[in-house]
């Protein structure tokens, strides 16, 4: 490749001026489904973050012999033999938490920054690159995961992680759990206000 | 009876976008105008349509606990149910190209307004989703898959249509914060859509 790719940027892009979730807007059902705790969003961070590096890699290595017309298959091929190990691992040795991802997990292979980044970055790029590329974009993706499972739990239960945080003396005086944070919609609202102070801070990233 | 109640249901009830949030990625990026959201929605409940009886019979008769035993009694206790994923990303990836690769040859108008959406439905997540409810719940006949698959489908549509019209009238009659326009505004949008569905639920027909 004659153009010189900088690791340091593809790296660091996807953590905020890249996003993967805020700004490429990918992999949204995932964000929405498991942040009602902090726990889950974490686990399927780190999931997001070995499938992507993974796929990554391998996708790059066997990318001059895929044939065009069939690269969507193959690269799903790819995806879903990766995630399913993943959630046999997961099974495993962290059964509760597997549980409460339930189908969530099987639909990473449908996550749209897998997809997303197989064809624009691991199909034209050397192996190494794509590694970087695919760990950055997983820790951008976890990032935006941890933000909305912490708000979500904070203020949805009360607890951080399964510990109480809100200490009871504020039940006693009336401070009651916004069920509402519990409940789906509540995520796309606490993403929708994650991009709206993301793009007040990056002018360049606002809409006409 | 049963299948009209549970195709009717799959419309409101279990709308993939407002109540699982389903195929989102698409939704989000492909609801600017109208015509290309019904573009995209056909599209999908048309795959919606294909995939969930075929996959459905490859549950039944390939993946489940014991289902291998038409084979021979010696394969009674032969489970492939891990490989469900694989087999089910396979059917659909591969149906998509089937699909495209015909519209491509009989009927050149349709792809070329359908054509771009095709590759994007092999990854739109609501027909995985919709494949594993399948699994999850057990349908028990062919029919019902259909049934299931056309109700999601057209939920799908329904949704999307919806915000792609609402999003058509913000961009000339509203004042929209500079920072919250175009996706952000979206995504509140989708959420308060999402709070008026959730009005469905427990409804039994």
């Amino acid at each position: 490749m004659a153009e010189k790719i900088n690791w340091k940027t593809v790296f660091f892009n996807p953590f905020s001026k890249n996003n993967p979730v805020i700004v490429q807007v990918l992999g949204i059902c995932s964000v929405l489904a498991v942040t009602a705790k902090l726990e889950p969003a974490i686990v399927m961070g780190i999931s997001v973050i070995a499938v992507l590096a993974f796929s990554n890699v391998i996708i790059s290595l066997i990318r001059n012999t895929i044939p065009t017309n069939i690269r969507i298959i193959v690269q799903l091929v790819v995806v879903a033999g990766l995630v399913v190990i993943v959630d046999q691992l997961l099974k495993a040795y962290t059964y509760d938490v597997s549980k409460q991802l339930s189908v969530f997990i099987g639909l990473i292979i449908t996550n749209c920054i897998l997809m997303g980044r197989l064809e624009a970055f691991a199909m034209a790029n050397k192996p190494w690159p794509s590694f970087l590329d695919g760990v950055g974009n997983g820790i951008g993706y976890t990032i935006i995961l941890v933000i909305v499972g912490f708000f979500r739990e904070l203020l949805g239960s009360g607890t951080l992680l399964g510990y109480q945080v809100i200490p009871q003396w504020c039940y006693d005086h009336g401070y009651v759990n916004n069920g509402l944070m519990i409940l789906p919609p509540m995520a796309l609202i606490v993403v929708g206000c994650i991009i709206w102070v993301h793009r007040s801070i990056n002018k360049d990233l606002q809409d006409e | 009876m049963e299948n009209l109640n549970l195709f009717i249901r799959s419309i409101f009830v279990d709308n993939m976008i407002f109540a699982y949030f389903l195929g989102m990625c698409s939704f989000l990026a492909v609801s600017k105008n109208v015509k290309t959201a019904l573009g995209l929605g056909v599209a999908v409940t048309f795959m919606l349509c294909i995939t969930l009886p075929i996959n459905y019979l490859l549950n039944t008769y390939v993946l489940q606990a014991g289902a291998l035993t038409w084979l021979g009694p010696q394969f009674a206790d032969v489970d492939l149910s891990f490989l469900s994923l694989i087999m089910f990303i396979a059917v659909i990836a591969s149906m998509t190209q089937l699909v495209e690769m015909t519209v491509e040859k009989y009927s050149p108008a349709l792809y070329s307004s359908l054509g771009i959406f095709l590759p994007l439905i092999a990854v739109n997540c609501a027909i995985l989703g919709g494949s594993l409810f399948m699994q999850q719940r057990g349908f028990d006949s062919v029919f019902t898959s259909f049934c299931a698959g056309a109700g999601w489908g057209i939920g799908w549509l329904l949704a999307i249509v919806a915000i792609a019209a609402i999003r058509e009238r913000l961009q000339t009659y509203s004042n929209i914060p500079r920072p919250l326009r175009g996706i952000g505004i979206t995504f509140i949008l989708t959420a308060l859509m999402g709070i008026a569905f959730m009005s469905f639920l427990g409804i039994k027909l």
